[in-house]
């Protein structure tokens, strides 16, 4: 039996990371995220993991990626202004090959801008915040429960494809409290990192075996005494000039995601098999959507919804596909038009394309699209 | 009952957003779907404070309220900022210590002493969270009794849990 | 001995390291090699974390778990690494710009939680890798590419910012006396809590030009000419001791190891 349980978002994602098996958490205090690390120092040392309140966003985002290392799968929170301190050790681990989840509950900025106020203002910077080419894995929930489900996901991708996964939720599921239905343990799938069986056979520290773009990962204190550098390295893990070797890395890095986007890719239809009008929204943004298209239907506007979970990769292919059929797409985002950049990369001149957007720290409202996807 | 949409505003330290936690803890028993947020920040330590729950039959779109069917204002700012521009059906809750505006129509509401009978009948002003509740739910009557009883259990510092279940009773017994 | 010491410890396809003829890293690296010799270690428990500058290459070299990660992080990295495998040694070098300027804060906050890390700092008193700008530890009125009218900050006393903030094994050697202070390291892995042992090194190449220092050698005569043991600077004054390197245990004091006491809360909180 399931359980239905009353949660807060935030709290969910406790919930999700320490069902991923989740058991480092080091974080530093901000709003709309704060939650998260309050349930952490609270639900950590209870299944054996381990808290720890770092003296800044940098060295939390430094302290997870160390226990990752150390063979621990761990998390760390942040939003706003936290979420630009993290750039810096997040492409760290995205050299590195160092999974951990980083989970940004947006808040309008920029800079401390609107505190604790509702926004998906940071979404190009979770694709291209840290300096250089690297891979970018972002998953947006809509609903308490997909931050709980989602979280799970968003430690799977990290382990499977050795890459930091930015969970990039939002201030309006982040505080929101719902009906969140529990999977029991053995109903989701939990992917754990793989472990050269022994040093003797472990091999070059960042060679990928057969044909695969991830290496293995050997946890410190595993015997492999490997490196770890997040200067250009070779296969063996050491710092090198070669430019064939350069160019040679950060091309795997992005096509260890590139390649794998069957898998990597998660999106929702919803009412789209005969619509019109398709709301192209993601996170808190698509509760707005839903309660808009129930108004619109009922008025006998054919409106549906297409809901990227990752927003990184970006599922553009199906969005593609989905703009032959429509004769218009509405892109709504709290922000001032991020992924709608994206929407016009893909959709180019299939359909017409509406937009609209919030940065003024409020909720877009179901009227507020209704009014939109009416505009001749 | 298909959807309420609830809001509670009163002072900050008043405890209302917990009541709205309390109230969709209860929904949740009764096989609702609810979703409860709230104001954060500055307001919510001192000054004026929101907190707001819809409890529905069917799965819940968007999660703010915005036509209101029930609001609760327990402070004279909260009264002025929240008790404006209101659904006619929509029912209004207020403490009787608010002074009533002349120009002020509203048909459908009722005014109780509940910071009176959280201070005076229970003795304990922090309850006056509980009593809310307590009279919101004989209003709305969407939960039994036993139902709410085990929301405000789960929700209330260990040690005071006879306390409050009297000011649930208190606050219940307000409403005729 | 030496050539042993680098079989078992360095990684010889490695090397020769990048450092400069003259400079003093490379005697601390081999120092720090020596002392976990000397403490009979397993290698494969133990976790070298370095952050950036010339220092931090010393990771590459040596034959353990080594990360090299960001500038100034070293610390923040290795206290995940001690959270997550407390069993696991955990060593921190870094360099004077990575301990007391841009990795300052958490040279602070890592001796204010006593955590069991060794921080082992090979301060050159300049930034090395970038091509010789001042840094924290630059002496007042001394020249740096980015002080070129000398320079007009103070400089810190890592081992005082160290214990002021809580540090609970301080230590200052150099790179000339090298048998001493392997001697101290050895003491600061030992040490349950958090160590710090400031390493006095030397820059020939940028420092040491930039300010007419000489010669490596006459660097290293420098270094054994004003090197001033804890014991003797006890009977001198402040004058006296002005420009001297104050060598040997500098502090010495008890608090609760960090990964230790979170140890206690989890089987409080588990109800073991």
């Amino acid at each position: 039996m399931k359980q239905m349980k009353l949660m807060q978002g935030n709290e969910a994602c406790v919930e999700g990371a320490i069902a991923a098996g989740c058991r480092f958490y080091a974080g530093y205090p901000i709003t709309p995220s704060a939650e998260i690390a309050e349930g952490c120092a609270v639900r950590m040392p209870q299944v054996g993991g381990k808290f720890i309140q770092m003296e800044d966003e940098i060295a939390s985002c430094a302290a997870a990626i160390g226990a990752s290392a150390a063979g621990v799968k761990s998390m760390t929170a942040t939003s706003g202004p936290g979420f630009s301190l993290k750039q810096e050790n997040l492409g760290y681990a995205c050299l590195t090959e160092i999974p951990f989840v980083l989970v940004d509950v947006q808040r309008a900025g920029p800079s401390t801008g609107l505190p604790t106020s509702p926004s998906q203002g940071d979404v190009m910077q979770a694709r291209w915040g840290t300096h250089g080419d690297h891979p970018a894995i972002a998953l947006s929930p809509s609903t308490v429960e997909e931050c709980y489900t989602l979280c799970i996901k968003c430690f799977n991708l990290a382990e499977k494809y050795r890459t930091p996964v930015i969970f990039l939720m939002d201030e309006i599921v982040g505080h929101l409290r719902e009906n969140v239905e529990i999977p029991e343990e053995g109903e989701f799938e939990i992917v754990n990192r793989t472990v050269p069986a022994s040093p003797a056979e472990a091999g070059p520290a960042y060679a990928c075996k057969n044909g695969s773009l991830i290496p293995e990962m050997a946890p410190f204190g595993h015997g492999q005494r490997y490196n770890v550098t997040g200067l250009i390295h070779a296969a063996d893990g050491f710092p090198t000039n070669s430019t064939e070797i350069a160019d040679a890395q950060v091309k795997r890095l992005v096509a260890k995601i590139e390649e794998n986007l069957d898998d990597i890719l998660a999106w929702e239809e919803t009412d789209l098999e005969d619509a019109e009008v398709c709301i192209l929204c993601y996170g808190g943004t698509a509760r707005s959507a839903q309660s808009a298209v129930e108004a619109l239907r009922a008025e006998g506007i054919r409106a549906g919804i297409f809901r990227p979970i990752t927003l990184w990769p970006f599922p553009g292919k199906r969005l593609e596909e989905i703009s032959r059929k429509v004769k218009k797409v509405l892109v709504a985002e709290h922000n001032n038009g991020q992924i709608l950049l994206e929407a016009e990369r893909v959709i180019k001149n299939n359909c017409r394309i509406d937009f609209i957007g919030k940065v003024d720290g409020t909720v877009i409202t179901p009227d507020e699209i209704v009014r939109k996807v009416k505009e001749a | 009952m298909s959807k309420m949409e609830i809001r509670l505003a009163g002072t900050g330290g008043q405890g209302l957003i917990t009541g709205t936690i309390i109230l969709a803890e209860a929904g949740i028993f009764e096989n609702k779907f609810v979703a409860q947020s709230q104001s954060y920040g500055p307001e919510a330590r001192g000054g004026m404070c929101k907190g707001e729950v819809i409890i529905s039959d069917e799965k819940i779109g968007f999660t703010k309220v915005t036509k209101p069917t029930f609001v609760m204002a327990l402070s004279q700012p909260s009264f002025g900022k929240y008790c404006r521009d209101l659904d006619e059906d929509c029912f209004v809750l207020v403490d009787e210590s608010i002074v009533i505006p002349e120009d002020w129509s509203h048909k459908n509401f009722l005014s109780l002493p509940i910071l009176a009978t959280a201070r005076e009948k229970v003795g304990k002003m922090q309850t006056v969270n509980i009593v809310s509740v307590g009279a919101i739910n004989k209003i709305l009557n969407f939960s039994s009794e036993e139902n709410i009883k085990k929301a405000v259990l789960m929700h209330v510092p260990k040690g005071t849990e006879e306390l409050n279940l009297k000011a649930l009773e208190e606050g219940a017994r307000l409403v005729k | 001995m030496a050539s042993k010491l680098i079989d078992e410890y360095f990684r010889e396809d490695h090397l020769p390291h990048i450092w400069c003829a003259g400079c003093g890293h490379g005697i601390l690296m081999r120092d720090v090699a020596q002392a976990v010799h000397n403490l009979g270690l397993d290698k494969d428990r133990v976790v070298l974390v370095s952050g950036i500058g010339c220092s931090s290459r010393a990771a590459g070299y040596m034959d353990f778990n080594t990360m090299h990660t960001t500038h100034g992080r070293a610390l923040a990295f290795a206290t995940g690494v001690k959270m997550a495998r407390p069993e696991l040694e955990v060593i921190c070098i870094m360099g004077d710009g990575d301990a007391s300027a841009i990795g300052g804060n958490h040279l602070i906050h890592a001796a204010r939680r006593n955590i069991g890390i060794t921080a082992i700092i090979f301060n050159n008193d300049i930034y090395g890798m970038t091509g010789g700008q001042y840094s924290p530890t630059t002496p007042y009125g001394e020249k740096g590419t980015t002080a070129p009218y000398g320079n007009i900050d103070r400089p810190f006393d890592i081992v005082k910012v160290a214990e002021a903030a809580g540090a609970t094994y301080t230590a200052r050697g150099t790179a000339y006396d090298a048998v001493r202070t392997t001697k101290l390291i050895e003491e600061g892995i030992r040490h349950k809590g958090f160590s710090v042992i400031e390493c006095a090194s030397i820059c020939p190449t940028y420092y040491g030009r930039k300010n007419k220092k000489g010669s490596a050698v006459d660097m290293y005569r420098w270094q054994k000419e004003n090197s001033v043991s804890v014991e003797k600077a006890k009977g001198m004054t402040e004058e006296e001791l002005k420009g001297k390197l104050i060598v040997g245990e500098i502090s010495r004091s008890e608090f609760p190891e960090l990964t230790e006491q979170y140890q206690k809360i989890i089987e409080k909180v588990q109800g073991k």
